[in-house]
């Protein structure tokens, strides 16, 4: 048998153990013209190097046996999360998908429609024989009403499978596609306008420019129970109705390539290699001291927590602080819990604290119970609690809110009460450790620094005045 | 370098450390502050930071990167990570290697968004369809967020197969000192197997796909020699062991409740020792069998005794007494929780041998 010469395609195909010159399709089929108008394309570029052709499932999913270029098999609808990746990660590669209708337009159509609306920098050439081929012809999303598939013996019902996906139409939705167009694989000049379309799409890539899409309309004669010759004629009275074919769109001479990535730093120049507080010896004999601090959401309680922790990092002692979550984005109960400690700490979560930060009535009636015999619970006096503290527990009452709003910033009652854990030497800490923490956790809003330093200083004044001396005092 | 994050940030330091070239994520509570943080540190130093359309497809791009050669991971929580089970597969038996950071939380379903570590049959022995399993490892802290991170990615290039780091919520949102790591290693030659778009790489090719079943048995029993092969990657921690009369064995956030519970118990006299696996596939067998040695076990997770069974799986026939300590449900249990569970099984032991 006389054969057409084909480039592009290796030299003979390893498909079966025996090399052969015969591809896997069934005679008629539309797959073995466009690999070979896809090849053709590829060699006349001169891009076989920098090709990948990303594989789908069903027929084509051996397209790699065929077309000798870098070749991935995807799963099941992932080709364009794939793609996007190659792209992203491989600017000079030119990325193909080779896609089918189930593939691309059913289970896989949201990563279709995502790639498409990102408009990634691949070529997407989709084959729409409106039937599942390799699984047995069974119900596309492209599919005609009243076609026979085996999955719709008595036809396709709009009544109990809807209509056809006109993907094209879709994506022309869109804002970042650049090029869009529908061929048809049913006869000579439709081929040839087929590889005129598959060039563009090409050299859309080749120049970096976005996102194409080309949609062929290709005959499967033994699903569709048809010889070549019917399967053709079916594209062109049938499937071409339900499908234009046609041009959607071509941006190309809008699309403009990628711009060159600037030159980003080290990941130490980003993090830094080192900082004075690196060097804290540390205090392996402190003893554990563990804390909760508990507000309403907006109050700052996480970020009170966090100073808390820092300041025992500074003084050389393990510290964790894991804060109580839930599903509310704003307001709502905030907690977090703090362990200061020399030894290595074990469980985050304080179930009964040594120290109790209450900003709200709401959380002393929730923890007040739980604080450790000879714990302490220190209180925001916004809300009156008059009831006495539990056995064997202190309470400390501090104005927080009120002094921080005489100071014009009421939010800052959290570091009213940091002063005031720093005036009563909690865990040993002192107060110019303290300070420094909370001056650290404005690193990146220097602007609030001296507000919050002096609101600091003139709540350990009013502690001074109104709070008995610590309960011991460090060592 | 020191700085004090949460653990699902320590992962994102972890993985650019490893030279991880790409994230794709889609968020979840507990595990969104990984994607938080990848958004800003990845483009910052000329990484790929890409918020995929659904998890779905963040491990599909992952794949693709891998093809490629290239180091990518995603992050996600339980019923996220239920969504890349097939992927996995995928990677497995292409033999892709890439990173999946399961912060786990409450199931099963849509469940709770508190921690348990009820992903570990899922974890370990494969979770997809086929003859597979990931390497799984199991921080217990912040900074193992973080080198753990850096670990998966070693392994998974040395041996061409996904990993997964197997975490919890309460790993993930805790904050605790991190040690910045100070070096990268160098990149892998890939080469030989990646798709890169190169005359070098031109006829490489990745699948999955083998229609011939004795080929296809071939490839399976290569991937079961790889594990095999891989059982020397194993590691665990062990402490006060030696002497224990009890051993706690945990690992994540458990097994930090339960290093509490072994200092509770030597308080109250009780000789109690921890063994915490690092890698959970593979399962340090041998420092099991070591740390134990018939003494009284009792198994501490978050879970309905998938680690429990894999324990008892481990030691085989000749293990000492065996008891579940668990809590489920996004419930954790307070170290006094343990310490009395723990008496009170060696105290049944003790009648026992009455």
């Amino acid at each position: 048998m006389k054969r057409l010469k084909t480039v592009g395609f290796y030299p003979s195909f390893d498909r079966s153990g025996e090399p052969t010159l015969d591809t896997h399709y069934c005679p008629g089929c539309g797959h073995g013209i466009l690999h070979k108008l896809i090849t053709e394309a590829l060699v006349e570029r001169g891009i076989q190097d920098r090709t990948i052709i990303v594989n789908p499932i069903g027929c084509a999913v051996f397209g790699y046996y065929y077309w000798d270029a870098g070749n991935i098999g995807a799963a099941h609808g992932r080709a364009q999360a794939v793609a996007t990746a190659l792209t992203r990660l491989l600017p000079h590669a030119i990325v193909l998908c080779y896609q089918g209708d189930g593939d691309l337009g059913a289970i896989g159509f949201n990563c279709t429609l995502q790639a498409a609306a990102r408009g990634e920098r691949f070529a997407t050439f989709f084959v729409n024989n409106a039937s599942y081929g390799m699984t047995g012809g069974q119900m596309a999303p492209t599919t005609l009403l009243g076609q026979v598939t085996s999955t719709t013996p008595h036809g396709r019902s709009a009544e109990n499978d809807g209509y056809p996906l006109h993907i094209c139409e879709i994506l022309n939705q869109l804002q970042a596609p650049v090029y869009i167009e529908r061929c048809s694989l049913a006869d000579t000049p439709r081929i040839m306008k087929a590889r005129r379309a598959i060039h563009k799409a090409l050299d859309l890539q080749i120049e970096d420019k976005g996102y194409a899409f080309v949609e062929f309309l290709s005959p499967c004669p033994t699903n569709w129970a048809t010889d070549a010759v019917g399967a053709n004629q079916f594209i062109l009275e049938t499937l071409e109705k339900e499908f234009p074919l046609g041009c959607l769109r071509d941006r190309s001479s809008d699309a403009h390539p990628r711009p060159l990535p600037p030159s980003r730093p080290s990941l130490n120049e980003y993090f830094g290699t080192s900082e004075a507080s690196d060097n804290i010896l540390s205090d392996p004999n402190a003893p554990e001291v563990r804390f909760k601090f508990a507000g309403f959401g907006g109050q700052g309680i996480l970020s009170l927590g966090m100073v808390a922790a820092e300041a025992g990092r500074l003084a050389g002692r393990n510290t964790t602080w894991f804060p109580f979550y839930g599903p509310e984005q704003r307001g709502g109960a905030a907690a977090c819990s703090v362990v200061i400690s020399g030894r290595p700490i074990g469980s985050p979560v304080v179930d009964h604290p040594d120290i109790l930060v209450c900003m709200n009535r709401y959380s002393y009636d929730r923890f007040a119970d739980s604080v450790a015999p000879g714990g302490l619970i220190l209180c925001d006096t916004l809300e009156t609690i008059n009831v006495p503290p539990p056995h064997q527990v202190r309470r400390v009452d501090v104005p927080a809110t009120e002094l921080a709003g005489q100071s014009g910033a009421v939010k800052a009652a959290n570091t009213v009460m940091l002063a005031a854990l720093a005036w009563l030497r909690v865990a040993g800490l002192s107060s110019a450790g303290f300070l420094t923490a909370l001056e650290s956790s404005f690193k990146r809003k220097p602007a609030l620094i001296p507000l919050n330093r002096r609101i600091f200083e003139t709540a350990l004044e009013w502690c001074k005045t109104h709070l008995a001396p610590p309960i011991s005092s460090p060592a | 370098m020191i700085r004090f994050v949460k653990g699902n940030e320590a992962v994102v330091i972890g993985a650019l450390y490893a030279g991880c070239d790409a994230f794709f994520g889609y968020p979840i509570t507990p595990a969104s502050e990984i994607s938080h943080a990848a958004s800003e540190w990845f483009p910052a130093v000329g990484r790929v930071f890409l918020q995929a359309e659904s998890e779905t497809a963040a491990i599909n791009m992952v794949y693709g990167a891998a093809a490629a050669g290239k180091k990518a991971m995603t992050a996600s929580s339980s019923p996220g990570v239920s969504l890349m089970q097939e992927a996995l597969s995928y990677m497995a038996g292409a033999e892709l290697p890439g990173v999946v950071v399961n912060i786990q939380r409450a199931g099963p379903g849509l469940g709770n968004i508190f921690p348990e570590q009820a992903d570990y049959n899922q974890s370990v022995k494969g979770g997809g369809h086929g003859n597979y399993h990931c390497f799984v490892l199991a921080p217990g802290n912040v900074q193992e967020m973080c080198d753990l991170t850096a670990l998966a990615f070693e392994l998974a290039f040395q041996y061409r197969n996904p990993a997964i780091l197997l975490s919890d919520a309460v790993l993930g949102q805790m904050m605790e000192t991190l040690h910045l790591p100070t070096s990268s290693p160098t990149p892998p030659d890939v080469r030989s197997w990646a798709v890169q778009g190169t005359p070098g790489t031109r006829s490489n090719l990745i699948t999955s796909i083998y229609l011939n079943a004795p080929t296809l048995e071939e490839r399976n029993r290569t991937l079961q020699k790889k594990y095999a092969e891989a059982q020397k990657e194993a590691r665990a921690e062990t402490d006060r062991t030696d002497d224990a009369e009890v051993i706690l064995a945990a690992y994540g956030i458990s097994s930090r409740i339960a290093r509490s519970a072994v200092d509770r118990l030597r308080q109250h006299g009780v000789r109690a020792g921890l063994f915490r696996p690092l890698t959970l596939f593979p399962f340090p067998q041998k420092a099991l069998l070591h740390a134990t040695s018939q003494r009284p076990l009792a198994v501490i997770e978050l879970s309905n005794g998938q680690f429990y069974e894999d324990l008892r799986l481990q030691i085989g026939p000749n293990a000492g007494p065996v008891t579940l300590i668990n809590r489920m449900g996004g419930m954790l249990f307070s170290v006094e929780e343990v310490v009395e569970r723990v008496l009170s099984f060696l105290k049944k032991r003790a009648g026992n041998a009455k």
